[in-house]
């Protein structure tokens, strides 16, 4: 964070400080003087994150409530299907071939949302608060008349709000913070979302520093404040997100109860 | 029925999911005895017998990632455990505000991705402009190239792994320390109990089924790496591979740079296989001993 509100002159000849010899918002300039990239990274990033959330969280909170739900027949049977996958994975190289030659994701806005949808470990936190429940509230709604899913969308999902709110929020972290599945999957620059573009930067600014020493001391490396504009980036990657945790801190707190009583 | 039907089509999105991104990939997993070719696919390629594994163990990348998978995981579990451990205990003597304030210092890093992570990283370890090169100046020590140095690296890493992941736990151990049942607290402040006694005495016994969940898990995972930790916090130097490269890095590069598919499959069959038996070994073992404290 204070470097990249430094002198990007300062630094090359400092070193990184905690505190700044002369503040400076070059850094910030040298990103917003050509801002395409980056308001394209952050379009593609804030959209899986809001399309990945809700439908990751309305999936796992469906399967949840059946899981939740002792009248259900297959009930054991759908836990352990899902318990199953917690355990044993066919790893890295089946699921980019799946994802490849199969599905033909490759280079897709969906390769970035649909992988993450449900996650077996947020389902069972999700479980755990839903077991919770008394089951008189679902009978009665049943006696006056309302089915499944009417009783799940009108009563159960409203009774839910806190453990909605922490499982979606970790949902979200995991949207945000991916670089994973672009780095496996994107090629497309148009599709690069924040965290890899971060990534990418890193290497390139890598790169050139590596190469300068070899370039005949012609090169004013200087002139491009790569130093504070490649931390003044972190910055921007990670700031939305922590800006929002205070906020639901919270309710994460409450979440995680939640999740270990369940032993 | 008609209820039972509709709550099935409920968990059908959710099931379907599931079926084709968990467990389709274990039918994939046949290729890790195939001679795989991309346009051929799976069922078309050619059969290759064991030749994927024999390739694998036979080069001596096998002991390398496999001992420095299991050496970090095995620092992690510990070094997280007693320091979770230990600041949840100190949690506990804090009041209202102040353990607002350590919560949120210690949960943060948490929630940065780990090529944030990589950029905080390379602030300190950078030649000549990194903060800690500026410590060493000031004692007047030569400055080091981190990213050449392999020997270091274990210890960087566990550092940084501590940092990041250390809130988690301390959290779920916090939770679980707040969920005791005060009386007993109070009983044993009348017997004249110290601190200490009760800490020994009252808290850990009562965490220890949540530590003993939280290990079998830890171990389960052995076998697995935090791809991002392995291979942002290295910055994927080739330098430091004899001491940062792990199973989940080494599958990576298998398939994306070299682009041998069949024997990072076969890799990551290893992998998941240990996995799995070390789960079973790890609750059967525990069953043993305690049968409360077994996950099934």
């Amino acid at each position: 964070m204070a470097i990249s509100l430094s002198d990007e002159g300062n630094v090359v000849k400092y070193g990184y400080r905690f505190i700044p010899k002369k503040f400076s918002f070059e850094g910030y300039e040298a990103i917003f003087k050509n801002p395409g990239i980056l308001i394209n990274a952050y379009s593609v990033t804030i959209l899986i994150t809001i399309v990945g959330t809700a439908a990751g969280l309305l999936f796992t909170a469906m399967i949840a409530y059946v899981m939740s739900r002792k009248d259900y027949r297959y009930r054991r049977t759908t836990t352990l299907y899902v318990v199953f996958t917690m355990l044993f994975s066919g790893g890295l190289v089946p699921f980019y071939i799946l994802v490849v030659k199969y599905l033909h994701l490759k280079d897709t806005l969906w390769v970035l949302i649909i992988p993450y949808l449900v996650n077996p470990f947020y389902v069972m936190i999700m479980k755990g608060f839903l077991d919770q429940m008394p089951s008189e509230i679902i009978e009665s709604a049943k006696i006056d008349g309302a089915g499944e899913y009417r009783s799940f969308f009108a009563i159960v999902l409203p009774l839910s709000v806190p453990a909605l709110a922490t499982v979606g929020l970790f949902i979200s972290f995991v949207y945000w913070n991916d670089w994973w599945l672009g780095l496996l999957f994107i090629d497309t620059d148009k599709l690069v979302p924040l965290q890899l573009l971060l990534y990418r930067t890193m290497n390139t600014i890598e790169f050139y520093a590596a190469n300068s020493q070899h370039l005949s001391g012609n090169v004013d490396v200087t002139k491009f404040p790569s130093l504070t504009a490649r931390m003044a980036l972190a910055v921007l990657g990670a700031g939305p997100m922590l800006f929002v945790f205070p906020f639901f801190q919270r309710y994460f707190v409450k979440g995680l109860t939640v999740g270990s009583l369940k032993e | 029925m008609k209820s039972q039907r509709e709550l099935f089509i409920l968990s059908l999105p959710a099931l379907i999911f599931k079926l084709v991104f968990s467990y389709l990939p274990l039918i994939g997993l046949i290729v890790a005895f195939k001679k795989f070719r991309f346009n051929l696919g799976i069922f078309g390629s050619k059969w290759n017998g064991l030749d994927n594994f024999r390739f694998f163990f036979v080069s001596d990348n096998a002991w390398r990632i496999t001992r420095n998978t299991v050496m970090y995981n095995v620092g992690f579990i510990i070094i997280t455990m007693v320091c979770a451990l230990l600041l949840a205990l100190l949690l506990n003597e804090m009041s209202g505000r102040a353990v607002k304030v350590y919560q949120t210092a210690l949960f943060l890093p948490y929630f940065l991705s780990w090529v944030v992570v990589g950029y905080i990283v390379l602030a300190f370890l950078e030649q000549e402009r990194g903060l800690l090169d500026h410590l060493w100046s000031l004692f007047g020590w030569e400055s080091v190239n981190w990213y050449q140095e392999a020997d270091r690296w274990p210890y960087i890493l566990n550092a940084v792994n501590l940092w990041k992941t250390v809130g988690f736990s301390t959290l779920v151990y916090y939770a679980g320390i707040i969920g005791i049942n005060p009386t007993y607290y109070e009983a044993a402040r009348i017997d004249g109990a110290s601190k200490l006694q009760m800490i020994r005495n009252i808290t850990l016994p009562l965490l220890m089924p949540l530590i003993v969940v939280l290990v079998i898990v830890a171990i389960g995972g052995m076998f697995r790496a935090d791809f991002g930790l392995f291979y942002f916090i290295p910055n994927n130097s080739s330098f430091l591979y004899s001491t940062t490269d792990v199973i989940d890095t080494y599958v990576f590069r298998a398939l994306r740079t070299i682009g041998d598919v069949g024997m990072s499959a076969a890799v990551g069959l290893y992998q998941s296989i240990i996995g799995f038996i070390l789960v079973i070994a790890a609750n059967g073992i525990i069953k043993k001993f305690n049968k409360d404290h077994a996950l099934w």
